[in-house]
């Protein structure tokens, strides 16, 4: 059996609040059955045969109303100072933008540098702003005891400080579709030293690139690779593999027809995946917000896809 | 003759069984506006979708008995965890206690001969089974099964393909069911109490469903408009929800949860209500705290129509609103906390006879508990942005629903079942049965409760590897639970094919239905008799 033990300052804070209220809500449990089980057989027919007449006690009633309120506001209280902290992010932190499509997630850092996966350095706190190009998602870490909904249309944020070097869960947590179970990926927590070449190593490139990434790079960085494999298996859309000048059915208009998949079909179907559907796929193609640059370079790249 | 002394004799009145009306046939049963019918009616639906959704909630145990396991697709596992879901709470729970025994047995415990509008009361059941009809039908057409969950959140629901506007045009439907039904049992209520059956003497399933009934009427109508909302969205591209059209996908959130959060409250009151009713029976012994229990309900009823917001801490409300939300929700856990304390309390210096009905509902306390206080868990602000979404939630309302308001059905259908069919069944294998079921549930929901804690999401066809050995047992207990309800009905069938004839008052109740014979004639009381003491006195 496998327990994800809590890493980071909101692990430890909301571990506290957790087995705090667990060990109230375990002892009230064990109380409650404890005199369920005791009175049922004590006062069984046979050893009590003659039920006493009681109609109720109002202090009974005053202290069992008084005494679980107190302890729910407790709980309340210390739930809402965990809150308190999860929500703070201190003004230093390192900002990195979260962004959320079916079903992949694509994490953008202020020098421009894209990555799949979330790089941070340990101990420094992480703020995250969150946008959906989509539907909603939900961005979660269990080890870090953290989520957060993703929706369009609104930018929502999240911090953490991780306290250890290592590699952790992220799970997309709000229903998006299909390939829900799927939209996984990493926080990758790596010493100072270690992010900090590399950050300005992906910087440089993107200078060196005039911040142009090729085609192989846009299309994980636009979620492509989500839905489409380069290798030939088929996934949630057909692979791309050898898909240029390959004779294609499609519904155009709900009509089956043949087109021939040249360079205008690809630039068609990038900009607007509405006006085709590849036959035996479902109709769920996103359409992505590409500058002229990255769509060409897109098609070239699935050009030479032999 | 009877315990109360308010009626004068045993009248040889034909059951309602045996009614000879207008119609012959099935058509005596559907065209029928005998409240005792319709309840009957409502209990054959019910059965039949529960039996559905028990099948697909197997299945979903199937698929996920191993990482990759390939019993089915994505798209598969998606439709059937949604169908799973509407069939539940849109047609068995909400509906189940309420339109049951709801129907059967609150006019007569108030001493009333029908509903107040029977016409209407058989309005609901039409719509209810048109309502289910047409949720049906919308698997087999344009688009074929809903894939959005049983929330349908926007803007997912309204841009997948698959035949959205049609399933919640039936849950639409289902919802003037709920509320003609809230209406009927409202005013039944007010308006045909029996001379001398003043709201004190009225027996606490009576509040129970009467507290429900209220949030029946007053919630439902915004499921409604929701879902039309919903329909016009998709047909005529009016943004509502959808932030692409300018929409609020929040604002559907609230609207949604606005009326599902108090639609729990509309399953578990009713259920506290039979609780309520079957604790003093058994130990033989007034209720404790008639009133405190009595008020409760209405404090649930009322206070838990504004917690809805602690389904959305994570939706990216205001932190401010989540605040007043998760202190609410913390609030409306006394009420609840009092009617178990005062139901132990009842059987303090009883003289207990542990029959089937009283272990049902003594286990209904046992669970319920347990999905209240993992309710304040993860109600607590902090914790919830951990375990909201995960397995954790899905085991939490497993142990509310099926722990709590389904074994609340199980113990009013051995508790009511002799006065309903005039059988009785047989007692032990009840036990045995309930051995089985309540090992079974344990095995299969508590497992959930580690998977969420350790981060598993919900609505997930599959998962990662370190999570295998809990959802294999999960899935186990499945099994055994499967095992165990098709135990305990084959002995209700048993039990009406050949069982004894049953007693009119086998359990030496002293509310009004067990003054009348088993099976109730049809016009239940030949003179309406008059109330001289309170539901509980067993004198
Ligand atoms: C959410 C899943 C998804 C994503 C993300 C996605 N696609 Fe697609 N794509 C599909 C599906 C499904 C089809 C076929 C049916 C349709 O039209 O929706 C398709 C079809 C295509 C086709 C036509 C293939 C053929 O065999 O004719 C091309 C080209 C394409 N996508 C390119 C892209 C590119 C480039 C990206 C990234 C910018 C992308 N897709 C992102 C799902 C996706
Ligand atoms: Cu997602």
């Amino acid at each position: 059996m496998f327990v994800s033990w809590a890493t980071g300052l909101s692990g430890e804070v909301v571990d506290q609040v957790f087995f705090f209220i667990l060990a109230i809500t375990v002892f009230l449990l064990g109380l409650i059955t404890f005199l369920m089980v005791y009175f049922v057989i004590r006062y069984r027919k046979k050893r009590n045969p003659q039920p006493s007449d009681i109609h109720g006690n109002i202090w009974l009633e005053i202290i069992w109303t008084i005494v679980p309120t107190l302890l729910v506001l407790a709980m309340f209280y210390y739930g809402l100072t965990g809150f308190n902290f999860l929500k703070k992010a201190p003004g230093d932190a390192l900002k990195v933008k979260v962004i959320a499509r079916q079903w992949s997630w694509l994490f953008e850092y202020e020098n421009g540098v894209k990555s799949t996966e979330l790089k941070v350095p340990v101990g420094k706190p992480v703020k995250l702003s969150l946008t959906s190009q989509d539907v909603i998602h939900g961005f979660y870490a269990p080890a870090f005891r953290i989520k957060q909904d993703v929706v369009p249309g609104m930018t929502n944020t999240l911090w953490f400080q991780p306290t250890g070097v290592g590699t952790f869960d992220v799970f997309c947590t709000q229903y998006c579709g299909l390939q829900h179970a799927n939209m996984v990926t990493k926080i990758v927590v790596i010493p100072v030293d270690e992010f900090d070449q590399w950050i300005q190593k992906r910087g440089k490139e993107i200078e060196a690139t005039k911040g142009k990434p090729g085609g192989a790079q846009l299309f994980h960085e636009k979620g492509c690779v989500a839905c489409h494999s380069v290798d030939g298996t088929p996934r949630v859309g057909p692979t791309l593999k050898g898909l240029f000048g390959k004779e294609e059915r499609v519904l155009i208009d709900g009509k089956e027809q043949t087109v021939i998949a040249d360079e205008a079909f690809i630039r068609t179907y990038i900009l607007k995946p509405n006006t085709y559907v590849v036959v035996g796929y479902p109709p769920i193609m996103p359409p992505q917000a590409l500058t002229e640059d990255e769509l060409t370079e897109l098609v070239h790249y699935i050009k030479d896809l032999k | 003759m009877t315990q109360n002394g308010v009626l004068e004799k045993t009248y040889p009145a034909a059951s309602f069984y045996d009614h000879q009306g207008k119609y012959r046939g099935i058509l005596a049963w559907i065209l029928s506006t005998d409240h005792k019918r319709i309840g009957l009616l409502y209990l054959g639906l019910i059965l039949l979708f529960f039996s559905v959704a028990v099948f697909f909630g197997f299945l979903m145990r199937l698929k996920l008995i191993a990482p990759g396991f390939p019993l089915m697709k994505p798209q598969m596992y998606n439709a059937i965890f949604t169908l799973h879901g509407i069939i539940q709470i849109f047609l068995v729970v909400i509906p189940a206690i309420p339109a049951i025994f709801g129907n059967f047995f609150l006019p007569i415990q108030i001493g009333a001969r029908d509903m107040a509008f029977p016409k209407i009361n058989l309005l609901s059941w039409w719509l209810y089974a048109s309502g289910a009809a047409i949720v049906f039908l919308s698997l087999f057409t344009a688009g074929g099964p809903i894939d959005t969950g049983w929330t349908f959140y926007a803007p997912y629901s309204l841009r997948t393909t698959v035949n959205v506007p049609l399933a919640v045009f039936g849950v639409f439907i289902l919802g003037m069911s709920s509320i003609l039904t809230g209406v009927n049992l409202v005013t039944t209520t007010h308006r045909l109490r029996a001379p001398g059956m003043s709201w004190f003497r009225l027996p606490l399933f009576v509040w129970g469903v009467y507290a429900t009934a209220w949030v029946q009427i007053l919630a439902t109508p915004v499921i409604g408009i929701t879902f039309a909302l919903i329909m016009i969205e998709r047909y005529f591209g009016i943004g509502v929800f959808d932030p692409a059209k300018g929409g609020d996908p929040l604002l559907y959130q609230h609207l949604f949860w606005i009326y599902s959060h108090p639609a729990v409250y509309i399953m578990i009151l009713p259920a506290m209500g039979v609780v309520s009713e079957v604790i003093p029976v058994f130990s033989r012994k007034n209720i404790f705290g008639y009133k405190a229990i009595a008020f409760s309900s209405i404090a649930i009823a009322s206070v838990g129509s504004l917690v809805w917001g602690h389904h959305m801490f994570v939706s990216g409300q205001s932190d401010f609103a989540s605040v007043i939300f998760s202190l609410l929700t913390f609030l409306v856990a006394v009420p609840s906390a009092i009617k178990v304390f005062n139901w132990v309390a009842t059987l303090y210096k009883g003289s207990i006879e542990l029959k089937p009905p009283l272990l049902f509902a003594l286990t209904f306390i046992f669970l319920f508990s347990i999905g209240g206080l993992t309710g304040l868990i993860q109600g607590a602000l902090a914790v919830n942005m951990h375990l909201h979404d995960t397995y954790w939630v899905v085991g939490h309302f497993h142990y509310i629903i099926f722990g709590g308001m389904g074994f609340g059905f199980l113990a009013a259908l051995h508790y009511w079942f002799p006065k309903m069919f005039g059988k009785m069944y047989d007692m032990k294998r009840t036990i045995g049965g309930w051995i089985i079921l309540f090992i079974g549930f344990n095995i299969l929901y508590f497992p959930m409760l580690i998977l969420g804690w350790e981060g598993m999401p919900r609505r997930y066809y599959d998962y990662p590897p370190p999570f295998h050995t809990l959802h294999l047992i999960s899935t186990i207990g499945s099994w055994i639970l499967i095992a165990g309800l098709i135990w305990i009905f084959f002995n209700l069938i048993q039990g009406l094919r050949r069982g004894e004839k049953a007693e009119d008052n086998p359990w030496k109740g002293a509310s009004l239905e067990w003054q009348i014979p088993s099976p109730p004639p049809t016009h239940n009381f030949e003179k309406i008799p008059i109330v001289g003491k309170g539901p509980y006195e067993f004198g």
